[in-house]
Parts: structure tokens; C-alpha cells; sequence
């Protein structure tokens, strides 16, 4: 640790961000000219606008968002996807790399199925639209799945990637993190046994100072140096 | 208020000197611990020692609600229950609801509803589940002052927390926080729940006699507690996620964007897709 | 309404068991950490909290007069029940209780009565009239896997711990007569692969479950076999050897 990073400020739903000076940003709410924090989270302020990044609580999907999904349900022209919002996502056959005729939507993708998709839409009333036009979309298979808390990804992800890197130059594995906090790992077994513990770590709250450094702690006890990280 | 037969009063609840029967002044109230994120299962969870009550909230949403035709297209349902466990009581209590826990869970689900910001969330529902493993009188505003941060446990967003207290009135004297012998035995016992920084009463219940004079004085002492309560609410979120705040803090300011940047598609076909997403 | 669990997640869990570590490290045979809080609740004549890894049950007893069945004219009660609470999973329902919680209570209830736990003839007050009765009520709070076994533990250790409130009839309070220590194990099968203890994950995608509750002489004392899909004689047979081999441990820590 070289100069120590600087505290975060937790706030708390209620809590004045700011007067006047300030605009409202996401996760907050104007009140007679006075902005407060709706987010139990982290207050964030730039340009002159506060906002709360959230500390917990379930996926709320924004257009972009890359995901991971499970296939629910399934129509003759549409699925239904789980993707841990409130609400299903739909996916529907133009959205998909695939011609799918009428009432053939099976063929391609059946209940059960892992996809990786993108946020296509977020209506008003929060109807989710999927696509998977994106090249990286497609089913998954193989490998196994992770949970993680939504608020989690960014650190699995690590600043400009570099824990997931870090993790893959480890353990080989092939590492893909969805924004709603579903990790798919796909390698040999004992190396997925290893990222799924390296992921829980992260999402333990025991070990927070450092981070980075007892990941690569615990990656280089079970891996020796051999496969040393990228130098940053 | 814990559903006890109003018997004829014959034990002396205050002494001599002016203390009740755990030793305690009228304005006090008893030990209060909270502890945040005690269930793995819930979105959101809280656990309360409140005197002697043992008191556990979940928050589980916002959800699709079920059964469908209940969904309102416009917000999202805020709904409580409220439940004891048959142990919770001296004498057993039949496991399910009774009248009074229906009304004690449709108080608080109308609480809650007037804080939780639920027009972000049409058609969903924001569960909430009060289970009293352990009641001493005062039940209704334990279970909502954990609540309380289970919701923002859970990441709800919120106008504020609600905080809870009852007061009530002993021997004659307006009392803080009564417990069972003084609620059984007292001459009135009101609940009452805040959001302390507006002042806005959002649950208030009575049942006894206080004259006007009483009442003003049970809610000026009813509303400082709350005051207190409000701190501890915000001291238990804050230890609780004191390390989670750290742990984002060797990231780079990452302000929320009202909407995030497209994510590289320009990709050459054969490049691995296993990169997951790299913030900005 | 029933989980979802993916068929890249169900493959996974089932390859990892055919190969002897599961997905939360443990070995096929191995029982999740196992902690116990007597005396949780104050309001309760016996009470534990117990979790078994992430499941978490709370059992309160409440031991209140009431009359003899008419066939038992001499013996105390037992009354057991089980809650899923919707605190403890998002697919519990409030509502009665559904068949799951009354297969659990029952099956709780016979490892307990079979082993003739309790020495029933001590709860009797006046033969006919007025007996000891022994609500046993557990109440779920977290749901992660194997309510069988957590129930059953949370059960026996509330009751090693109940006092009889005799003083209500002008006698001495006195312990429950405990008499044996039933301890049930239960495994699930996934295909061809048997697991003891199946965690949340594994119940999802098991095909058959077996519940043993033994005695601690080693003799059986109450099976329950559950879902859809079978075991022959020679599957029965190992987990009855699982079943005794695990329940020593967890035998002690119930005693404790």
C-alpha cells in the first residue's frame, strides 16, 4: 500500500447529499431544493451531480448490460429468460444470430439453457428485452455457474479487468462475468474449484483491505508462482 | 398490546423512589441491539434484541408479484407480515395468523409503503417478513425498526428509514418503552413510528387513557426516543457495510452514469469472448 | 412455484459428485458444520437454534396441560410441527402448512416417538384426566438444503433441554425424561451418485432422498424415503452405514 486509498463515505436512505449546489443523480431525490440519498451505498460526485452507487440488493437491468441468463419459459416466438431482475427478460427469434421459424423456438434454445445476452431495452413499466446480436452471445455449455451480488462485479471484474485476468492467468480457466452477478467458469475441475473460491472470497466481506493481494495470495498457495500475474 | 387480558391492576409497577420494575426511569428504555445481513437466503435481513423480545426481518424484492392479478402497473406492492412463532409466548400460540397479526402486518405494510420509492418497480412486490421468536411487549415496533434496514439492507430504495418506539403510561406516569408486566397491568400504551427526519408520523396506535396533557408529554418523549433508535438503525448499516465501502475504494471514481457507455463490439471475430465487462 | 436450476448447473453438481468432492468441498459422506444454541428462547420450556451450514431452524417446546389420548389413558403428548416460513426461502408460501412442512413434521415426529424418546408414563399427572403435552414447533428461518436433518436436530436438542413446568401445579419443575438420542441422516441420490446432507443445490436436482434415523445402539428407528426416484436394496444398505457412521458425532453435540 503505497498511499493508502482513500475511505469511501457510506449514506444511508434519507441522508442530505447536498443543497442547492448540487443536482440529483441516480440513486437520490430532490426535496425543497435539498438532495438525498433513496441507496444505502457509496455517495459518487462529479460534474456538480451527486449520485449513490449501491451497496446491495438485486440486478437492475440497464440497456448494454452484458448478462447471463437461464431460459424459463419458451413461446413459439419467444423466451423467457431469468437474469436476476424483478422481472423475466424476453428474448425474442430477431434478437436472436439464428433463423427460427414459427413455434420452432425449442430447436435453438430449450427451459434449462444458460445464454449470454445483452440488455437490449428497459421499458417504462420494466419489460426487459434480451438480444443475443452481440458476438459474443450465445448458449453455454459446460463449465458451471457463480452467483455473486450484483454490487460485487465490479470488483470481481477489478479496475480495467485486472482481477479477472489475474484470475485466469492463474487458474487457466475461461471466466466470463455477467452484470447481474452470474459468473460462468468453464476449465478443468479443480481449477474451477479454485475460482469459485477465489469468488467467494470476493464476495465475503472479511477481506477487504487488499483485495487484490489475498486473492493473489490464495491463488499463489494453491499455484505456486509459476503462473505469475501480468506485470500492471 | 400483546393480546393479554386486561386484568384489574394489583401489582405496583413503580416504587417509591420512581423506578419501574427493572430498575429503569420513566424516560428509559430497554437494552437495544441490531445487527444487519443475518439470513443468506433474503435480499435483506436484519435481527433486533429489543429488552426481551428476539425479533428477525427479511426483505425479499422487488419481485414479480404473485399471484398476477395482484401486479399494479404502476408501482410496485409493499407488503408485510407480521408473525409469531407459537414459542414466542408465554402460553403457545397456534402457528398461522390471528386478527391481530393481520392488522399488525396491514399497519406496517401501509408504513413502509409511504417511504419505499415503489413507483420504480411496476408490477413487482417488496416482501417483507417479520418473525417474533421471542415477545416482551413492543413487538410491532421492534420488528419494524428491523425492518427498517433489512429494506435497505436489500438495496431498496427508500425516502428515509422509519424508526419505532412505543410509550405508554404506568401507575399514572407516562412511561418510555414498556414491557410486559407494564403493559398487561398500565393504564395505556401507544406505539408510535417515525421517519425521524421529517417528523412524519407514519404508525400510531393507543389503547388505554391519557388525558391531552399526557399525550403531549408521551410524544415529545416518544419522539426523542426515536431519535435515538434512528442512530442505532444507521450505526448497525454502517458496520455492516463499513468494509464493503472500503473495498471499493482502490477503484477508480466511478460515478453512476444515467447510462453507461455501449460496450466494444468492435472485437475481432476470433478474439476469446471470455473478457467479461471492464467498467469505465 | 419451484426453483430454477440451469442444466449446465445440474450437469455440473451431478459430475462433481460421480467424482467425489461437491461443489461446497466436502466429501459425499461428509456432514455440514453442524453449531447448536440451546435455550435460545426464554418464553419456551426447551428451545435451540440450530444450523446445519446455511439452514437455519429454530425449534421452541412448550410443555402445557391438557387431557390423554383415550388409548393412552396414562402417557403425556407429543405434538409436532413444522413452519416454512417465507422468511427462509423466496419459494416458501405463508398460507397453511403444505405437504412439505407435514412430511418433515411427521417424519421428525416418528424418529422421535419410535426411539421412545421420551418416557411418556412421567408426563401423566392423573391417569385419564391430565397429562403433560409437548408442543414441538420448528420453525425454519433460513433454507439452505436438508430440513429433514436440521429439524430433527433442532427437535431432539430442544427437548434434551425442556423442563417440565410442574411448579404451575404446585410440584418441582424437573427435566423431561429423555430416555434415547434418535439421530436421522439423510441422503439424496442424483443419478448414481449418493450424498449425505444434500445442500440446497443438490436436493434441487435429486432424484430420490432417504431419510435414517438411528438409535444410539445402532438400530434403525425410523426411514422415510422421498421424490421420485428409487434405490435398491444394496443403496439402502450403505446409506444405512452412512447414516450410522455420521450420527455419532451429531449425536454428541445434540447430548452437549
Amino acid at each position: 500500500m503505497d498511499s493508502g486509498p482513500a475511505r469511501r463515505e457510506i449514506v444511508i436512505p434519507g441522508e442530505l447529499l447536498g443543497g442547492r449546489n448540487v443536482k440529483p443523480g441516480r440513486g437520490t431525490f430532490a426535496e425543497r431544493e435539498e438532495v438525498f440519498s433513496s441507496l444505502l451505498g457509496i455517495r459518487t460526485e462529479r460534474y456538480g451531480r451527486v449520485g449513490v452507487i449501491r451497496l446491495s440488493g438485486r440486478y437492475m437491468p440497464y440497456p448494454d448490460d452484458l448478462v447471463i441468463g437461464i431460459i424459463t419459459d419458451r413461446g413459439p416466438s419467444h423466451w423467457l429468460v431469468n437474469i436476476k431482475a424483478p422481472y423475466p427478460a424476453a428474448l425474442h427469434p430477431a434478437e436472436t444470430p439464428w433463423r427460427i421459424d414459427f413455434g420452432d423456438t425449442g430447436r435453438y434454445l430449450e427451459i434449462g439453457d444458460t445464454i449470454i445476452a445483452n440488455v437490449l431495452t428497459v421499458d417504462e413499466i420494466k419489460h426487459i428485452e434480451l438480444t443475443m446480436q452481440d458476438m459474443d452471445s450465445r448458449r453455454l455449455t459446460g463449465g458451471q455457474l457463480v452467483d455473486i451480488s450484483p454490487s460485487k462485479v465490479a470488483r470481481l471484474i477489478g479496475a480495467r479487468g485486472s482481477m479477472i485476468a489475474m484470475l485466469m492467468d492463474f487458474t487457466r480457466c475461461r471466466l466470463l462475468v455477467g452484470q447481474n452477478g452470474r459468473a460462468w467458469i468453464d476449465g478443468e475441475p479443480k481449477d474451477m474449484a479454485v475460482v469459485s473460491r477465489a469468488v467467494e472470497m470476493i464476495e465475503e466481506r472479511a477481506h477487504m483491505m487488499g483485495l487484490t493481494e489475498s486473492v493473489r495470495a490464495f491463488l499463489e498457495t494453491e499455484y505456486g508462482m509459476r503462473a505469475g500475474p501480468r506485470p500492471r | 398490546m400483546e393480546d393479554v387480558e386486561h386484568i384489574e391492576k394489583k401489582m405496583k409497577l413503580i416504587d417509591e423512589n420512581g423506578l419501574r420494575l427493572d430498575g429503569r426511569k420513566p424516560e428509559d428504555m430497554r437494552p437495544i441491539r441490531m445487527e444487519v445481513g443475518v439470513l443468506k437466503r433474503a435480499d435483506g435481513s436484519a435481527y433486533i434484541e429489543w429488552g426481551g423480545n428476539k425479533v428477525l426481518a427479511a426483505v425479499y424484492g422487488p419481485r414479480e408479484a404473485h399471484p398476477r392479478h395482484l401486479q399494479d402497473p404502476t408501482k410496485a406492492l409493499v407488503q408485510c407480515r407480521y408473525n409469531m412463532a407459537p414459542f414466542s409466548v408465554t402460553e403457545r400460540k397456534r402457528p398461522g395468523p390471528d386478527r391481530r397479526s393481520v392488522e399488525i402486518s396491514k399497519v406496517i405494510s401501509e408504513a413502509f409503503d409511504s417511504v419505499v420509492f415503489s413507483e420504480q418497480f411496476p408490477r413487482a412486490s417488496v416482501d417483507i417478513f417479520i418473525e417474533i421468536l421471542q415477545a416482551d411487549a413492543g413487538t410491532r415496533c421492534a420488528g419494524l425498526t428491523a425492518a427498517s434496514i433489512a429494506l435497505a439492507d436489500a438495496g431498496i430504495p427508500m425516502r428515509d428509514l422509519v424508526a419505532s418506539c412505543a410509550v405508554g403510561k404506568i401507575d399514572g406516569v407516562v412511561c418510555l418503552d414498556l414491557r410486559k408486566e407494564e403493559d398487561n397491568y398500565g393504564d395505556a400504551d401507544m406505539p408510535v413510528a417515525m421517519i425521524p427526519r421529517t417528523g412524519e408520523v407514519l404508525l400510531l396506535q393507543m389503547d388505554g387513557h391519557l388525558t391531552l396533557d399526557e399525550f403531549d408529554k408521551a410524544f415529545g418523549m416518544v419522539k426523542d426516543a426515536i431519535g435515538g433508535i434512528y442512530e442505532m438503525q444507521k450505526d448497525a448499516l454502517r458496520k455492516r457495510y463499513a468494509v464493503t465501502a472500503e473495498e471499493f475504494s482502490d477503484l477508480p471514481e466511478q460515478a453512476p452514469p444515467e447510462r453507461r457507455a455501449p460496450p466494444e463490439r468492435e472485437a475481432p471475430p476470433e478474439m476469446p469472448p471470455e473478457d467479461g465487462e471492464v467498467p469505465q | 412455484m419451484t426453483e430454477l436450476i440451469s442444466e449446465l448447473q445440474r450437469e455440473r453438481v451431478y459430475r462433481l459428485a460421480a467424482s467425489g468432492t461437491r461443489s461446497d468441498g466436502r466429501t459425499p459422506e461428509e456432514v455440514r458444520p453442524l453449531t447448536i444454541e440451546k435455550n435460545y428462547i426464554k418464553n419456551a420450556e426447551g428451545s435451540a437454534r440450530v444450523k446445519l451450514g446455511n439452514t437455519d431452524v429454530l425449534v421452541g417446546v412448550k410443555v402445557e396441560l391438557g387431557v390423554p389420548y383415550p388409548d393412552t389413558p396414562d402417557s403425556g403428548v407429543l405434538s409436532t410441527g413444522a413452519e416454512l416460513i417465507p422468511m427462509a426461502s423466496p419459494y416458501f408460501e405463508s398460507g397453511p402448512p403444505r405437504p412439505d412442512a407435514i412430511e418433515i413434521a411427521r417424519v421428525v415426529d416418528r424418529g422421535i416417538r419410535e426411539a421412545h424418546t421420551i418416557d411418556f408414563k412421567k408426563l401423566c399427572i392423573t391417569p385419564k384426566e391430565k397429562v403433560w403435552i409437548c408442543f414441538v414447533d420448528m420453525h425454519v428461518l433460513d433454507y439452505d438444503g436438508n430440513l429433514f436433518d436440521a429439524a430433527s436436530y433442532g427437535a431432539m436438542s430442544a427437548l434434551t433441554c425442556t423442563k417440565v413446568p410442574a411448579s404451575k401445579i404446585g410440584k418441582e419443575d424437573y427435566p423431561l425424561p429423555i430416555q434415547h438420542y434418535p439421530v436421522s441422516v439423510t441422503a439424496a441420490k442424483i443419478r448414481d451418485v449418493i450424498v449425505i446432507d444434500p445442500n440446497r443445490q443438490e436436493e434441487q436436482i435429486a432424484d430420490a432422498r432417504l431419510t435414517i434415523a438411528t438409535d444410539e445402539n445402532g438400530d434403525i428407528r425410523a426411514m422415510q424415503k422421498g421424490l421420485r426416484g428409487s434405490f435398491s436394496y444394496e443403496e439402502i444398505s450403505r446409506v444405512i452405514g452412512l447414516a450410522l457412521k455420521a450420527s455419532e458425532v451429531i449425536r454428541t453435540k445434540i447430548k452437549a
